[in-house]
């Protein structure tokens, strides 16, 4: 019986990812509803559920897709693999109010540019400060501070070790991470109320998995305007951090 | 029929990644420069276009919609298939510069979207969207 469930399951991958997810969001609202009173959002919960089974599944299976690598969640990882969420992302694009989105322009492209420059020094700064003092490392680990997928990019780029390039993802991870699960709590300091400001925000906090889960947590109707922003930020992460940014970086430390 | 609604949807997205890997090879990068923010221009433009001509019906619309409203499962799904277990192993260095990082980001948001309170503070506000299949999530 159990077994012909599981080949049921296993063999209707994306199916099962639907009804699995269901039930976290179904769970989370309701943990949202009577343990928090409504204070904590639901999607805010189901993304920890999510981020936790993630956890789980590295730790049984020893594979890099959290649960995704377990047999019988494999549609987890279709469902919420680069293709599905950039197709759910764009589709978010018909709620824009162009009117909205094109006052914030300007002010967008300044976020970027402070959304790559700034992590970038930091990262690059505490690399230094741990010993990781050649330019190449600093670099790396800098560039993995902007998003998880520039810090390798940019360390192959250039030549890093596997060891800092291993550093630089893990950086990347924890920051979406942080982004993720910070972004509601820390919703009113960073002031989250405008399409102007998500769009700020999608600028500055990077990553498109962190901005998007982050304000799909906080208010799903800013999550257009953030991510509009948003995915252009690995794009330029690429494009500064092994030219621009590792030529800077070598300048000073040599 | 709302298959049109959907197509739109996965042309604007296609015709999006599309130029963007153009973009990223015409700057040199081994990367997609902002192809899911191309295709998300495109698709609010063929809005306006298609709304201005009157050739958007509510089910063409929907067809639109519905993957709108998957966003958040789609992003729980997208949770679950985080390497969490590197993350957690990355050590000091790898926490303490995500947290730095995190931190001087925050602080320049929050002081940058204050700015804003001060000088929009009268603007009405404005109808972010029309999707009835998110009444429901908010």
């Amino acid at each position: 019986m159990i077994e012909i469930l599981q080949k049921a399951a296993a063999q209707n991958g994306l199916v099962t990812a639907f009804a699995i997810v269901g039930l976290i969001v179904l769970l989370s609202g309701q943990i949202s509803r009577r343990l928090t009173f409504g204070r904590v959002h639901g999607s805010a919960i189901a993304i920890v559920i999510g981020l936790g089974l993630a956890y789980w599944g590295g730790t049984q299976t020893g594979g890099h897709k959290g649960l995704a690598d377990m047999s019988l969640f494999g549609g987890i990882g279709l469902m919420g693999g680069a293709m599905l969420r950039d197709f759910a992302i764009v589709a978010t694009a018909f709620e824009v109010q162009a009117t909205e989105a094109r006052k914030a322009g300007m002010i967008g492209v300044v976020s970027l540019l402070l959304g790559t420059l700034l992590p970038f020094i930091v990262g690059a700064g505490i690399a230094y400060s741990f010993g990781y003092s050649d330019a190449v490392s600093m670099t790396t680990i800098g560039a993995g501070a902007v998003t998880y997928i520039v810090g390798p990019v940019t360390g192959a780029a250039i030549g890093a070790t596997p060891d800092v390039m291993a550093l630089s993802i893990a950086t990347g991870l924890v920051k979406a991470i942080i982004v993720m699960v910070g972004t509601p709590i820390a919703a009113r300091f960073l002031a989250l109320k405008t399409p102007r400001s998500a769009m700020v925000f999608g600028g500055l906090a990077g990553t498109v998995s962190g901005v998007s889960a982050g304000l799909a947590a906080t208010d799903r109707k800013l999550v257009p305007y953030g991510a509009l922003v948003a995915t252009f930020h690995t794009g330029l992460g690429c494009l500064l951090g092994p030219s621009v940014l590792f030529l800077a970086t070598k300048a000073l430390v040599g | 029929m709302i298959i049109y609604g959907t197509a739109l949807l996965a042309i604007c997205h296609l015709l999006g990644i599309f130029l963007g890997d153009l973009l990223g090879q015409a700057l040199g990068v081994k990367t997609n420069v902002g192809g899911v923010g191309i295709a998300m221009l495109l698709l609010i433009f063929a809005r306006l276009y298609m709304a201005r001509k009157d050739i958007l019906p509510k089910l063409t619309e929907l067809g639109v919609e519905y993957w709108g409203a998957m966003y958040i499962p789609v992003v729980v799904a997208m949770a679950a298939q985080q390497d969490m277990v590197a993350a957690l192993r990355g050590g000091p260095v790898a926490v303490l510069s995500a947290f730095a990082a995190a931190g001087t980001c925050a602080l320049v948001i929050a002081a940058i979207n204050r700015t804003e309170r001060a000088t929009e503070a009268t603007a009405p506000e404005p109808v972010l969207h029309d999707n009835p299949l998110l009444a429901d999530a908010e």
